[in-house]
């Protein structure tokens, strides 16, 4: 439903969680708004909208971003990964099923952010200390659960992932 | 947010007539960290973003022992610790560089933004005053280098003329026997912003025992980050020792022009930079004699 | 430094006296799986074929009078579908009505959607635009002209109760110990607790103790902005999406904003991405429904962070006093407060609530607790976890720590000693019934925490351990439940309470253990206003007592039933058909079989079974949470270092252990981050200043260290597993045992909160 007060919308060609999707949006429309609702991914949440709460975390060609601090303009080309492509099917992540048990999540709004910034870092440090874990995930807000099941969701996972790979 | 028209050059001359032919309407944006939070608010309000992430002189990273750090203005905050032998090299740039937000605005966040920004209160501004460093500017009447301690002219204004963007910053190779510490005070352990941020390089004597010069720069204190030439001054010749640092402290605290607002009071931010200098100092100077100091981040 | 990861104890529940098969289990969380991958629906997550978008224009004065509007230029941009104000509300009535959370005046409560008068804060709704995209919405807001007549703010508690301040309501005036005083002011309401003989009890006391502090306004902080979706059918009912505590409180506020009967509403929960108390009021939901009404789309509506922290509910900030006299071996002979909490722009804060819980975990034979209700220009104020009670345990708590250095006392022992038991009499009235205020402090005192030494802080650090104690009185409430067996033995659990934490496993834990089940056999859904029975607000700690009571009860509805059809197959009457949950089987005589095996046969015995419970329980047992927690101060700085804190609740029964803990754990980080650093900052002219995650510094994982968990278990009688509450109380004691440990540190009792760097270094003289 085009307005006047639209410029042209642009095109964009990205890859989501291992898909070629394109998208139409507006400059001004936020990678993160473009998920929720160009796309219709709504697993990453809007807390803040000003990168001050990680509820909108997405990893962007490899790195940890806070998907309410990109446009989607500048997608183009890139690959995404959001909380929708981190199970397989029939499988969840190794984090996923480490929340799940640890209890680590109460309202989940800031669950998908979590997990993605957790496999952020696990990507690139898997046996992260307690101290590293907390550093990392610092960007990521929670109210309802005092972050320590979650550090210990975070710690389990990679003992689990560090075991699978051994065999 | 208001519409705005998005362009991604992948040349300097391009970025810089997208720039020029607006008027002033135009914006860069790097990491968008602070140009995306401003815009939403209100407070910026381009008809055009000139996205420089894609101009290759912006994303230049290339350090030598002899040549020094030069960092193009559009490379992420996270590439440059990533890089060991700029770690090793800078640890004081590390610092500050690894503290500007978390790690998810790490990956976007840049120096060349944090210091177009231009806030009181930029975490990599004090330290990079304290070591020298030099911003290089393109515009399109040429080319031109300013100090860093002159980039900035007010809270979110700087030196640069539309049109003119910051290319890259360019840092001395560290002098023998030099140490630079950045610190700066937050209510909470992260993702706060300075309510004082003192960054602070020394040079010392071949012996290690004498400080021969001292930069020391203050964050969130005045109108814009704070170069106080006289605080490192009454540092040359003294004892690299505790009670050397006590003057040195005074004269930053005494330079200080702090504002009460939501982030601290004036009293408080005045006590915090004579802490500061003191700690930072202590930081730079073990850190030319090869010992170990931990960043901010590290407690 | 040294973290605390390994210090995980191998058990940490006291007291347990009775086994179940799935009670105190810990199985994954039914709805778990869709919140980890992303699909779990919240509120703005919700879409619809045709939807616009709307925002809120907010008041950016303190206090003004509205003099005109005009909507006409943000009627005229394209994109836009309407634009609705207070006008389009019908006319309220200044009357009060009880819906559900205490009694509502209808014009505050209609005011408070959109302001149709004044504006009573910065941050007050004044309008609203629904657009093709939010975008759009947002810059017609800034099309909107409002004049407004500036009017002097009041922000502080003891300036606004002072005579000649600016009146936010001219027609509210001062209910002095039950009287309306007939006076316009600011005190809405001043009122009193008196037990036994105040004035005898200081003449016994031996050692007297006086404290005065303040504690900052300080906000939720639910990492959810407030949402709401409404659409209108061609034959008037309205549907509403939003995340909220309490659907059905939502359905009666919405009928009494829109004149619209509460047949006609439907309202959908949606996930809800926390509340803390501050998601039971309605803000967007009927500014949704009048932009769904104009333009006959759906319309949704969210807010920003700022809009959240500048429009809704924050818990007040409070002004207080108070003193305790004891005798020299520490029995507590009287005490004495003064509470003024700040209402915010409408009357009604929780300062009736700190008023019951300022002594009550002691057992004080004389005792006068004054409170009062003040309206600031700040907003409306709403519960947050065990509203008023840290606010007031901050004055109380810290007061016993003095009283019990005077004496040379442990603090815990002193706390002992004094301790309520059941047959104590509040100083507000009620007798306690079994409760487990001694058994959490004496936990507390074995704590391996409270006996390790307290180690040497690092150079220049100063170090200090703090306890203190906190109670809440949890309470029951309206709750309904249906649970419908299936023919493959699992059964359907339809319930009213939305699930902020975990409360879907928990209740439906609670059926399986009636019903001899396991707990993935029980499918529990939080369903809509049409489909199920009345439910009260997930609030007071009530959900796992009061809606796990209707589990139980629709449980063994089922079991009635199923039993019936046993002793149809059996040619018997049902009375000699009994079911032995253990093995899940019904039996008689010589007969069984299996509840799965019935469940198959239900198509042949009858058709199909729906239990069904609607209760309104009673027997709520309150709850005690003590806390240890040792800290580092940087003298120089003012900087705290939480090092270890330990958090030891009664839950009468755990139901859901792990849920519980978590409970307790973000309680208590609630607390630390109330004690240090959250607070709303107001300039001169009464505007908040730092409405944003940013500057409101919330606690975030670098901030602590794991927190440690005991659970109590002393049953409540009132509950038939014993379940007595466990969400509010956590946030109980934190600020004073934090303030404690800073005295033990630096030699400094803090008055204020946050503890803040600042405040610290001001009350230390430094600065």
């Amino acid at each position: 439903m085009p307005t006047s007060t639209d410029t042209a919308r642009v095109h964009v060609s990205t890859t989501i969680n291992g898909e070629p999707t394109d998208f139409l949006c507006e400059p001004r429309q936020s990678l993160l708004e473009c998920l929720r609702d160009v796309i219709g991914l709504t697993g990453t949440k809007e807390g803040c909208n000003d990168g001050n709460c990680g509820a909108c975390s997405v990893i962007l060609n490899g790195r940890l971003v806070n998907s309410c601090l990109v446009l989607g303009v500048e997608a183009q080309g890139a690959e995404i990964t959001t909380v929708e492509g981190l199970a397989e099917p029939g499988q969840l992540h190794p984090l996923q099923q480490a929340f799940l048990e640890n209890a680590a999540l109460q309202c989940g709004i800031c669950t998908p952010g979590f997990l993605v910034s957790a496999k952020a870092l696990l990507d690139q440090e898997p046996n992260p200390s307690e101290e590293r874990i907390r550093f990392w995930l610092s960007g990521n807000l929670c109210r309802c659960t005092g972050y320590d099941k979650i550090i210990r969701a975070v710690q389990d996972a990679a003992g689990r992932m560090q075991e699978a790979k051994r065999g | 947010m208001k519409q705005f028209e998005y362009a991604a050059p992948t040349t300097l001359d391009e970025a810089i007539r997208l720039l020029a032919e607006m008027n002033g309407r135009a914006r860069p944006m790097a990491g968008g960290t602070d140009v995306l939070v401003q815009m939403r608010a209100g407070r910026l309000t381009p008809d055009r973003i000139v996205d420089v992430k894609n101009v290759p002189e912006l994303n230049e990273l290339r350090y030598d022992a002899s040549g020094g750090l030069t960092i193009g203005a559009a490379v992420p905050c996270y590439k440059i610790y990533a890089d060991t032998a700029i770690a090793r090299a800078y640890p004081g740039l590390i610092d500050a560089a690894s503290i500007v937000g978390g790690v998810a605005i790490q990956g976007r966040a840049t120096l060349g933004g944090n210091l177009c920004n231009s806030s009181p209160s930029a975490d990599t501004i004090p330290v990079l005053i304290a070591m020298g460093a030099k911003v290089n500017i393109r515009g399109p009447r040429g080319s031109r280098q300013v100090p860093v301690e002159q980039f900035c002219t007010a809270p979110g204004r700087n030196v640069l003329e539309a049109g003119e963007v910051v290319v890259s910053i360019e840092l001395p190779a560290p002098p023998p026997n030099s140490g630079a510490h950045y610190q700066r005070f937050i209510p909470r352990y992260e993702m706060d912003i300075a309510v004082v941020g003192v960054g602070a390089g020394v040079v010392l004597s071949d012996d290690k025992r004498t400080i021969r010069s001292a930069r020391i720069a203050l964050g969130a204190v005045a109108p814009t980050p704070l170069f106080v030439p006289e605080a490192g001054q009454a540092l040359e010749g003294k004892p690299a020792a505790e009670e050397s640092l006590a003057a040195a402290a005074e004269i930053a605290r005494n330079a200080a022009r702090p504002i009460d607002d939501m982030r601290g009071t004036a009293a408080q931010r005045k006590h915090l930079v004579g802490v500061l200098t003191r700690r930072v100092l202590a930081g730079a100077i073990a850190r030319a004699r090869g010992e170990e100091v931990h960043g901010a981040h590290v407690h | 430094m040294a973290r605390t990861a390994d210090r995980l104890s191998p058990s940490n529940i006291v007291l347990s006296t009775t086994q179940y098969r799935v009670v105190g289990t810990r199985p994954v969380r039914h709805d778990g799986a869709d919140k980890v991958t992303g699909r779990a629906i919240y509120g703005a997550d919700v879409r619809l074929p045709g939807m616009l978008y709307g925002r809120v224009l907010r008041s950016p004065h303190a206090h003004a009078r509205i003099k005109r509007i005009d909507t006409s230029k943000a009627e005229a941009l394209p994109g836009v579908r309407a634009v609705a104000t207070a006008k389009d509300l019908p006319p309220a009535e200044d009357r009060w009505e009880d819906l559900g959370e205490g009694p509502v005046n209808m014009k505050f409560l209609s005011d408070n959607v959109l302001a149709s008068d004044k504006v009573l804060y910065k941050g007050h709704a004044v309008a609203a635009v629904a657009a093709t995209n939010v975008h759009v919405a947002e810059e017609a807001l800034n099309l909107i002209e409002v004049e407004y007549e500036v009017l002097p703010a009041v922000i502080d508690v003891r300036e606004a109760a002072r005579d000649g301040a600016p009146l936010l309501h001219q027609n509210v005036t001062t209910k002095e110990l039950g009287k309306d005083t007939g006076k316009p002011s600011n005190v809405a309401n001043h009122f009193r607790h008196e037990l036994g003989d105040v004035k005898k009890g200081w003449e016994e006391a031996e050692v007297v103790v006086e404290r005065e502090c303040w504690t900052a306004t300080v906000h939720q902080g639910y990492i959810e902005p407030h949402n709401g979706t409404a659409v209108w059918s061609q034959d008037g009912n309205l549907t509403v999406w939003t995340s909220t505590q309490g659907a059905f409180p939502v359905r009666d506020q919405l009928a009494q904003v829109l004149g619209v009967p509460v047949s006609k509403i439907k309202v959908i929960p949606t996930e809800i991405g926390g509340g803390f108390g501050g998601k039971i009021p309605i803000y967007l939901e009927p500014v949704a429904a009048l932009l769904a009404k104009k333009t006959g789309r759906p319309v949704k509506l969210w807010m920003t962070r700022a809009d959240v922290f500048q429009g809704t509910g924050p818990t007040p900030g409070s002004y207080m006093t108070c003193k305790i006299g004891a005798k020299k071996d520490g029995t507590i002979v009287v005490a004495e407060a003064d509470l003024y909490f700040e209402a915010g722009a409408y009357p009604g804060s929780a300062v009736g609530a700190a008023a019951m819980c300022i002594f009550a975990p002691y057992n004080i034979p004389n005792g006068r607790i004054d409170g009062y209700d003040v309206l600031v220009n700040k907003p409306r104020s709403f519960a947050y976890r065990a509203p008023g009670a840290t606010q007031a345990a901050f004055a109380s708590e810290v007061a016993l720590d003095e009283l019990a250095e005077k004496l040379g006392m442990d603090p815990i022992e002193l706390r002992l000693k004094n301790s309520a038991k059941e047959g104590t009499r509040r100083i507000d009235g009620p007798v306690y019934n079994r409760i487990g205020g001694v058994e959490v402090l004496q936990a507390a005192r074995e704590h391996d925490h409270y006996r390790s030494p307290l180690g040497t802080p690092p150079a220049g650090m100063k170090r200090g351990r703090g306890v203190a104690h906190g109670y809440w009185f949890n309470v029951g409430l309206a709750s309904s439940v249906t649970i419908s067996v299936n023919q493959d033995g699992s059964v359907t659990l339809a319930e009213g309470s939305t699930d902020i934490g975990g409360t879907r496993t928990s209740i439906a834990m609670q059926a399986a253990e009636v019903l001899g089940l396991r707990a993935e056999d029980v499918r529990p859904t939080v369903v809509d206003t049409d489909s199920i029975g009345y439910t009260q607000v997930t609030g007071g700690s009530r959900t796992t007592f009061a809606t796990g009571l209707a589990a139980i009860e629709a449980a063994k509805d089922v079991l009635r039933q199923m039993n019936e059809r046993a002793a149809l197959l059996w040619e018997t009457d049902a009375e000699n058909v009994a079911y032995d949950a253990d093995s899940a089987t019904f039996k008689s005589g010589d007969k069984s079989i299996a509840f799965k095996e019935l469940a198959g046969k239900l198509g042949h015995t009858g058709g199909p079974i729906t239990g069904r419970a609607n209760v309104d329980a009673g027997g709520h047992g309150g709850a005690f949470a003590t806390n240890i927690v040792d800290l580092d101060v940087d003298p120089e700085t003012g900087k705290v270092k939480i090092l270890r804190f330990t958090v030891v609740q009664d839950a009468g029964k755990a139901i859901h252990p792990s849920y519980v803990e978590g409970q307790m754990q973000g309680g208590s980080v609630q607390g630390i981050g109330w004690a240090l650093n959250e607070e709303y900052v107001f300039n001169p002219k009464g505007e908040m200043t730092n409405a944003s995650f940013l500057d409101y510094r919330m606690p975030t994982t670098y901030d602590l260290p794991m927190i440690d968990t005991v659970i109590v278990e002393v049953p409540n009688p009132g509950h038939p597993f014993g379940v007595r509450g466990v969400g509010e109380v956590p946030i109980v004691p934190p600020p004073a045992a934090i303030c404690n440990a800073i005295h033990k540190a630096i030699g400094v009792r803090m008055k204020r909160l946050p503890m803040s760097p600042r405040e610290i270094l001001e009350e230390s003289g430094v600065i």
